[in-house]
């Protein structure tokens, strides 16, 4: 681990709450605007993560807390592997074992809007995983280093040569944003999709931990969104930043035009996206290569 | 010499005194005991024996000279043949005679003719060896260790079943033997006689109940492996009459496929696909859950199953990039994806087990087909993590069983409270399983990375599909043991003490393989790659992927996985490990319980609700199947066509380019 | 940081005759647009901050109104909202109805109408987030617990109730 590794972890460890906050308190705006609100303010985020860990302590039974803290740990941890440089294979492994965790809290309370949440949320995950492991697959193929380290360094911005894995991994991003009209599990703000499915047993704190884990996520998957245009060129960081926002704002705007999929959708949409998107794409690169 | 003929007729010897305990006695248990734990002793001390005193590099070879074997063991086929007559014809199962015949007969006259006589060695102990012996050695003694307790406890809740324990555990004793033979032979005629004594044997072990639906199961399972039997014979036949060798080694010498053995190779991988239920063939391992616990574990974990990927993936450097490679990739991929889709459907336990077993397996195979020296390094880790999870969780499977009088998923809703051990077990081999610290995944890890090397896409997309299935009913099945019901409380333990004495050890091994699986790799894996592609290495270092180094011997993991993974990995091993602490220290903390949220209409606890009459009413959480929309009956039997289709296809292309061009 | 930055909001629908869930329900929507004050109109007691309730209590409901009030974290406020909230209203001499929400679970605020009118809801919820506030400090400094819906029972129990008191409950907790 360099130095320079070790500082953009403490950067991440720091940072991502915050500026995942902003991005949510924005999108919380604009999603308003979009529907002629004013809409919250702009730390609404903050405020509502400040609250739920001033709460009190309530759970169901003993397990159900440590479950959801593994979850934020596993979580961290998997997006300070991504920042550290390391293999993005293991980011998205350490990333499962950290969604395993959640579902087992979910599971842990035997209540059944809880465990209806837990098993839509295992249906998204066998839904989006082949993307992103084959978002892995094509970073490999066309900078021949699993690294996160080397991929960044490569020559040209990788979308000119992954286009199909972009589309395909955008798709899969709204699942894991919990966007409508992936937001089967468990989503954002006002909606109630059966009750908040997954946290819909977990409350005050332990609920903050999950909010805090999903803050880190939504930084570790922008991150990897942004992989796709960073290269050697120090400039092409603001040509990711820019494409981040970009990928934001069509988040926001697909989360208020879709409704809500039933999950035979969801399952079946994202596999032929992988599958056509992907892999043509991964056909290609194999060719190419 | 000795050693090695201790450990293979050592298994005999003990079968042949059990078989005469009839009666569950403590001297039968002793006989048990001493059998296994002779055998797991004797296995380490040969594996650490040819570790530091022979030359496992090129191999050690044993038995030039056999005439006097050969004949027993043509006498003793000859006797199998007659047994699958008798029960053929006992139970109206005629065509099984033909297939016993095709591959009996020839075997014979083989041996008689002494056309098959042959100077080479007829034993041969590499590394590859070495593993396997480890592997059968101590994962199958300790399923016979097992078994005492279960095969006990299985007769007290089954009191229809006519009790012939004593057959049963002979039985799993010559199975052990005819396995450690048969990976441990490189005489051709020495393997297809182990070969059958599996088939023949677990064909005794599934119909042990001797129920209709046993009977049925029992002769599908013999029927196919016999059929690979055929397969078998037909490449022996071949390679003796026509290419005149008589040993696999020395099928080996050639670097790449070369037409002439096209055809033998193709048969040994039908045989093999055969042995490890891949897809075509599936049905007969879904069908052996009739049979007892042990038998299953035995079956699926240890060795029957893991005798075919053996066998592939000693073929495995021959077989990158032909046309045989192409039909195991093909199946073995598929067979992964398809199993896993099915895994998913299925409620009872064991059939679960089953399915994952038939999709690990077809990872397995998928690696050995590509023939990649990473693809075989994560085969052999894959067989390895594999045998011992596996047999762990069929154990407590088994285990749950006979305690609550199922093995349904469904049926473990809050394990974790009612039969903590149990559960806890069951958590490490599903962690195991599924997720990256642990095992399995990182050999899954291993064979992702040899796939895309090596240009094969269908086996990545096969894989980055597959596992996602396959972590969908694992979880669930997690959720299932951890869901706490309130209230529920500690039930008794019925699982006896030669259970645990096999469970425990399984599972500690299974954590501890995690954590040494470098030191495996380092000293004997890599080893055994670096001899088997020595003929091909340079081939696959130009053309397939030239910027990574194949075999850094010094770190003792492949490519795939650098040492800085391995420290990452180890940190969320020892972040796992302490969560049952950390639990203690967060669970001091003052909080209040609250009920589940059910809507307000809880009724006192979690278990029930009022429902609109005001009255009480059960609660019910049942897991996902989707059986609508990828059940057996939806698309089993369209698997089956697609691969036998396919498998016909490709069988028929080498035996015409094989045999007349 | 208050805490009533983020007070979210959990409706529950009594034996009331719906007008005013409406009202509620028009002013989560754009045009009141509550949001603006950190709300949100959660599904879930885990959830929520403030328990705001409409209708009347029967025999039915009675537990299911204990249960959620009870799943709630501290701290928290109840609302009762409507005059049938507040004290059984209309249907007050009815067969199966108990009264207002306080005769199962202490109210904090009482928002009188028939139906209740969003600007007078949000005016109700403005002043709940006060008591909010009061609860937190009180809570930090380990000097509160609200009671549980048993123990209010047994205080009640002989207590004569007064319609219309609007903040009887919380100063009597302290």
């Amino acid at each position: 681990m360099t130095t320079y590794s070790l500082i953009s972890v403490i950067l991440y460890l720091i940072l991502s709450p915050v500026i995942a906050c902003l991005f949510s308190g924005v999108d919380r705006i604009v999603t308003a605007r979009m529907q002629g609100r004013r809409g919250p303010k702009l730390l609404q985020p903050f405020y509502d993560i400040m609250k739920l860990f001033s709460k009190e302590n309530t759970s169901v039974n003993e397990i159900q807390k440590i479950l959801v803290m593994a979850h934020c740990f596993f979580a961290v941890f998997s997006g300070a592997i991504f920042f550290a440089g390391e293999d993005i294979l293991l980011v998205l492994f350490a990333l499962t074992m950290a969604e395993v965790f959640l579902i087992l809290a979910a599971y842990s309370v035997n209540a059944a809007y809880s465990e209806i949440g837990a098993q839509r949320e295992l249906l998204q995950m066998m839904a989006y995983e082949p993307m992103t492991l084959l978002t892995a697959v094509g970073f490999y193929l066309s900078v021949g280093s699993f690294k996160v380290g080397d991929i960044i360094r490569s020559d040209v911005p990788l979308i000119v040569k992954m286009p199909g894995f972009f589309l395909g991994f955008c798709f899969i991003l709204v699942i894991k944003f919990r966007k409508s009209p992936f937001d089967l599990a468990t989503s954002h703000h006002a909606h109630q999709e059966v009750i908040k499915g997954l946290t819909g047993d977990l409350a005050g704190p332990a609920y903050g931990f999950s909010e805090l884990a999903e803050l880190y996520e939504e930084i570790l998957m922008l991150g990897m969104a942004g992989l796709f245009f960073i290269s050697s060129d120090k400039i092409s960081i603001i040509w990711a930043a820019c494409a981040v926002v970009i990928l934001l704002f069509c988040m926001s705007l697909v989360d208020n035009i879709f409704p809500r999929v039933k999950w035979e959708s969801l399952l079946k949409s994202s596999w032929i996206v992988t599958l056509f998107a992907g892999g043509a794409n991964l056909v290609i690169l194999s060719l190419v290569r | 010499m000795p050693e090695l003929a201790f450990l293979i007729l050592f298994p005999f010897a003990t079968a042949f005194i059990l078989f005469f305990l009839k009666r569950d006695s403590k001297v039968r248990s002793f006989f048990v005991f001493f059998g296994a734990f002779g055998e797991l002793a004797a296995s380490i001390c040969f594996a650490v024996d040819s570790l530091l005193h022979r030359d496992l590099e090129m191999g050690t070879f044993f038995l030039p000279d056999t005439h006097f074997s050969d004949m027993i063991m043509a006498a003793v086929e000859v006797c199998l043949m007659l047994i699958v007559f008798f029960l053929s014809i006992k139970y109206k199962k005629y065509f099984v005679i033909l297939l016993s015949a095709f591959g009996t007969i020839p075997a014979v006259y083989l041996d008689f003719s002494g056309i098959s006589e042959t100077t080479a060695s007829h034993i041969k102990v590499d590394y590859l060896t070495m593993i396997m012996i480890l592997v059968v050695g101590i994962v199958g003694s300790l399923i016979c260790v097992y078994a005492v307790g279960y095969i006990r406890d299985y007769h007290h809740h089954h009191k229809e079943f006519k009790d012939r324990s004593g057959y049963f555990l002979s039985m799993l004793f010559v199975f052990l033997g005819a396995m450690m033979g048969l990976i441990s032979s490189d005489n051709l005629m020495w393997m297809y006689f182990f070969w059958e004594i599996t088939s023949v044997c677990s064909f005794l072990l599934i119909g042990y109940s001797r129920t209709s639906e046993a009977v049925t199961n029992s002769f599908r399972a013999l029927w196919m492996n016999l059929l690979g039997g055929c397969g078998f014979m037909a490449a022996i036949i071949f390679c003796i009459c026509v290419m005149e060798i008589t040993n696999i080694s020395q099928l080996l010498v050639f670097a790449t496929l070369p037409s002439m053995a096209v055809f033998p190779v193709a048969m040994l991988s039908f045989a093999a696909l055969t042995k490890s239920a891949q897809m075509p063939f599936s049905r007969w391992l879904l069908g052996a859950m009739v049979a007892p616990t042990p038998t299953s574990a035995l079956l699926h974990s240890a060795t029957m199953v893991k005798a075919g990927v053996y066998l592939l993936l000693r073929l495995s450097p021959m077989m990158g990039g032909s046309e045989v490679g192409i039909m195991v990739t093909v199946i073995g991929g598929f067979t992964f994806f398809a199993a896993s889709l099915l895994a998913i459907t299925v409620t009872d336990g064991k059939k679960v087990l089953a399915y994952s077993t038939i999709s690990n397996l077809g990872l397995i195979t998928a690696a050995a087909g590509c023939g990649l020296p990473e693809a075989v390094w994560a085969g052999i880790m894959l067989l390895i993590f594999h045998a011992v999870t596996k047999s762990m969780m069929f154990m407590s499977v088994g285990a749950y069983e006979n305690s609550t009088g199922s093995r349904d998923v469904e049926d473990m809703h809050g394990m974790i409270v009612r039969y903590p051990r149990l559960a806890f077990v069951m958590t490490i081999g599903i962690f195991g399983m599924s997720v990256v610290p642990m095992g399995m995944c990182v050999a899954k890890w291993a064979a992702l990375k040899a796939f895309i090397d090596s240009g094969y896409v269908y086996l990545t997309m096969f894989l980055c599909f597959g596992s996602a299935t396959t972590l969908f009913y694992w979880v669930k099945w997690l959720g299932k043991i951890f869901s706490v019901s309130r209230g529920s409380m500690k039930h008794e333990y019925t699982v006896c003490f030669s259970e645990w004495l096999s469970i425990y050890p399984l599972s500690f091994i299974a954590v501890f393989l995690c954590i040494v699986y470098p030191l495996i790799s380092r000293f004997a894996v890599v080893p055994y790659i670096q001899n088997a592609f020595s003929g091909s290495l340079s081939r696959f270092v130009t053309a397939a992927f030239p910027d990574s180094t194949i075999v850094p011997a010094s770190s003792g993991t492949v490519a795939a996985i650098s040492t800085e993974d391995f420290v990452i990995m180890g940190v969320m091993l020892i972040c796992m490990c302490i969560l049952p602490l950390a639990m203690r220290f967060v669970n001091s903390v003052q909080e209040r319980r609250v009920l589940s949220y059910m809507s307000g209409f809880n009724a006192g606890d979690d278990r029930s609700f009022y429902d609109s009459f005001g009255e009480e009413r059960g609660q019910y959480l049942s897991n996902w199947y989707m059986q609508d929309l990828f059940g057996e009956k939806k698309i089993l039997t369209g698997c089956l066509i697609l691969t036998a289709v396919f498998l016909i296809c490709i069988m028929a292309s080498c035996a015409v380019g094989g045999l007349f061009l | 940081m208050r805490i009533s930055k983020s007070p979210w909001l959990l409706h529950y629908d009594g034996s009331s005759c719906n007008g005013c869930d409406i009202e509620v329900l028009a002013t989560t929507a754009p045009r009141f647009d509550i949001e603006r004050f950190g709300i949100i109109n959660t599904g879930n007691p885990r959830h929520a901050d403030i328990f705001l309730c409409t209708g009347g209590v029967n025999s039915q409901n009675q537990d299911v109104v204990r249960q959620i009030y009870d799943q709630m974290p501290d701290p928290k406020v109840v609302l009762a909202c409507g005059i049938c909230a507040c004290d059984g209203g209309i249907f007050k001499d009815c067969y199966n109805i108990l009264g207002g929400t306080d005769t199962v679970i202490p109210v904090d605020v009482y928002v009188p109408g028939c139906a209740v009118r969003p600007e007078a809801l949000i005016d109700g919820v403005v002043k709940a987030l006060k008591i909010l506030d009061e609860k937190n400090e009180k809570m930090k400094r380990g000097e509160y617990r609200s009671l549980t819906s048993s123990e209010y029972a047994a205080k009640i129990n002989g207590d004569v109730k007064e319609a219309g008191d609007s903040e009887g409950e919380e100063k009597t907790d302290a």
